[in-house]
């Protein structure tokens, strides 16, 4: 009987983790598909949507704008949001509760929300719907992200640290800049990280607020999909899972990323 | 110097000897509706160990962090090397200090951990280099210089810290409860190196701690506190044998409480009766008790002692003995003791031997520097 269960567990196991990777591993096989339609199984292999994928303007400049918004959307998230873990952190003020509800809310409010409340502002505003909308949009999305990862490492780091520091001498300006911005790096990096990696991957908000000018590779994914069912999309899924695969691995093995994400003391 | 003779009102300025290091006058801080100290003064002499004891929440490291730069007081002044310090912050001050957590820099070596202070001050390179081997010399860590503080033992690092302290040739040098994290053996060593350093280089100390036996072992002085208050200041010697009032008594040291007669008082001299015994002890804590009144008679273990043949003082059955490797712990039950139990240090194979628990036992007194209070509540 307890071995029937542990069978039966372990089929469980195995069934969710199925579960979790079958999209993934479906539309991989589905890239490598020499068919036109998207089929499954594939009857023969081939690379040729990939080249497709990598060929299409479309895609390109989807790939270009995604790279430029991702950019100043996680940097100025990063910037932003580190001021605002800090400030949450260290200090108590008035309206401390209401400023945390507020910078955590867009994991609550609907991207399409947020997507639309920009749509009508840049609208209302006559704001022309560029770079600049799709960057505050995105800011506003990622921003609870880079806050959470830094407002967690700034709880690990030790402020008898600091204290140390200015003991020895150090002016507030040198202990931020040789004691709290290093130990910090990790948090802002892994804050900054997934900032990215959301902003480049986000798609219901940016619907709203691109144009065929400006719009970002999950954009011109969507765009395509409508008039076309090649698998080219599904190569550029795959893409898609390798590079975020090759930069998640990069960040953990060179940079320490897994010490911010199981959240270890600084000592 | 009597105990009470560096207490003044807040405004009051604190004379300022040549020999003065530190000097509290009249501080006090709260925190929201918490007072953490009511106006305290203290003066720590140049050179000298001063320890804050007293237990958790009574101000010490409140007092510790004022003097650190890290707190600005709500009332009162702080001075150092005769130079009026309170609002000044802390980078600003030259003071050494070294946390329980050691709170090294782990992004560091420890060469640039114990450099950081000549760095913060732009000294040149090779003085730096120079002066860190010779503070990494002097708490015997030559040699690890290129190691990271994680890669080190407790102990290491509490020596990485100190080194790092001292390098700066503090004006003060604060430690905040530094040896509660180590082990017991370890914490035996450090104390002792510690007082060495600490009176080789002549740097003026505060210390704080909760720990009794701690501060009674290193200190030139100690400011007993509690509530925000110092409740007695004096050399370990003075604390231990003459507690100012019932909570140092306690506080400090093992002691046992027994109920007590005044009989009568001869100037500066109280007679006291304990059972058949009579005891000399100093009349001013008792003052404005009258003959016959009970009172409450303050005795160390050690002055304490099992009488088997002739008078003893007070009778009692040993309720248990408690091996201690050098010494034995005897607790007796005792009418007397406020508790109903007194405590009594005897040699080990004299306990075993003779009085195994529930032995009946009498208990002589070696009361020559015993102490009484009137009892608390009256």
């Amino acid at each position: 009987m307890p071995r029937l269960l542990r069978a039966l567990g372990g089929i469980t196991v195995l069934a969710i983790l199925g579960f979790v990777l079958l999209p993934a591993v479906v539309v991989t096989l589905a890239a490598f598909n020499s068919r036109a339609i998207i089929s499954f199984p594939p009857e023969a292999w081939s690379w040729r949507w990939f080249a497709k994928a990598i060929a299409y303007e479309d895609f390109r400049t989807g790939f270009r704008n995604g790279l430029i918004v991702t950019a100043w959307a996680s940097s100025i998230a990063l910037v932003a949001g580190a001021a605002f873990a800090l400030a949450l952190e260290r200090y108590e003020f008035r309206g401390k509760r209401v400023l945390e509800i507020v910078l955590l809310s867009p994991l609550v409010v609907p991207h399409f929300t947020v997507g639309l409340g920009f749509l009508i502002l840049a609208a209302q505003l006559g704001v022309a719907r560029g770079y600049a909308v799709i960057v505050a949009c995105h800011v506003v999305l990622v921003l609870p992200f880079v806050l959470r990862s830094v407002y967690v490492s700034l709880r690990n780091l030790d402020p008898r640290l600091e204290l140390a520091a200015a003991s020895l001498g150090a002016p507030p300006e040198r202990v931020l800049t040789t004691v709290t911005l290093p130990l910090l790096l990790p948090g802002l990096f892994s804050g900054w990280l997934f900032a990215a990696i959301l902003s480049f991957n986000e798609f219901t908000a940016s619907l709203f607020v691109t144009v065929q000018r400006t719009q970002t590779l999950p954009v011109a994914l969507y765009n395509y999909v409508r008039e076309f069912a090649d698998p080219s999309m599904a190569a550029v899924s795959v893409l898609y899972i390798a590079l975020t695969i090759i930069v998640l691995t990069f960040a953990t093995v060179f940079l320490g990323l897994g010490k911010v994400l199981n959240v270890e003391p600084s000592r | 110097m009597s105990p009470h003779a560096e207490r003044s009102a807040p405004d009051v300025t604190v004379t300022l000897f040549e020999e003065t290091a530190v000097a509290l006058n009249g501080v006090s801080k709260r925190f929201g509706e918490t007072v953490a100290l009511d106006d305290v003064s203290l003066v720590v002499r140049r050179g000298e160990l001063m320890t804050l004891l007293g237990p958790s929440g009574c101000g010490k490291t409140t007092l510790l962090n004022l003097v650190a730069g890290f707190l600005v007081p709500d009332h009162g002044e702080i001075a150092i090397d005769r130079e009026r310090v309170t609002d000044l912050p802390a980078f600003r001050r030259q003071i050494g200090i070294m946390f329980q957590s050691y709170a090294l820099f782990p992004h560091m070596s420890v060469a640039a951990n114990v450099g950081y202070g000549l760095k913060m001050r732009r000294r040149p390179k090779a003085e730096i280099a120079r002066r860190v081997d010779e503070a990494l010399e002097l708490v015997k860590l030559a040699g690890l210089a290129d190691r990271r503080p994680r890669q080190l033992s407790g102990g290491q690092q509490q020596r990485v810290a100190l080194a790092r302290a001292l390098v700066i040739r503090p004006k003060v040098l604060l430690l905040d409860e530094p040896f509660s994290a180590l082990d017991r053996n370890l914490r035996g060593a450090m104390q002792v190196e510690l007082k060495q350093i600490q009176k080789q280089l002549g740097v003026t100390t505060i210390f704080v701690t909760h720990d009794q036996s701690e501060a009674l072992s290193l200190s030139d002085r100690i400011a007993v506190m509690t509530a925000g208050r110092i409740r007695q200041l004096g050399t370990p010697d003075e604390i231990y044998r003459q507690p100012s009032d019932r909570f140092v008594a306690s506080f400090v040291g093992d002691v046992n409480v027994l109920r007590a007669r005044l009989e009568r008082i001869n100037g500066t001299v109280a007679v006291v009766a304990l059972g058949e015994a009579r005891v000399d002890v100093p009349s001013q804590p008792l003052a404005g008790a009258s003959a016959g009144s009970s009172i409450d008679l303050f005795l160390r273990p050690e002055q304490l002692s099992v009488v088997e043949h002739g008078p003893a003082a007070i009778h009692g059955v040993i309720a248990a003995q408690i091996y201690q490797g050098g010494h034995v712990d005897l607790y007796v039950d005792v009418a007397e003791a406020e508790s109903g139990r007194v405590l009594l240090r005897v040699s080990g194979e004299q306990a075993t031997a003779h009085w195994p628990a529930g032995t009946r036992i009498g208990i002589g007194l070696v009361a020559h520097s015993a102490i009484a209070f009137v009892p608390s509540g009256s």
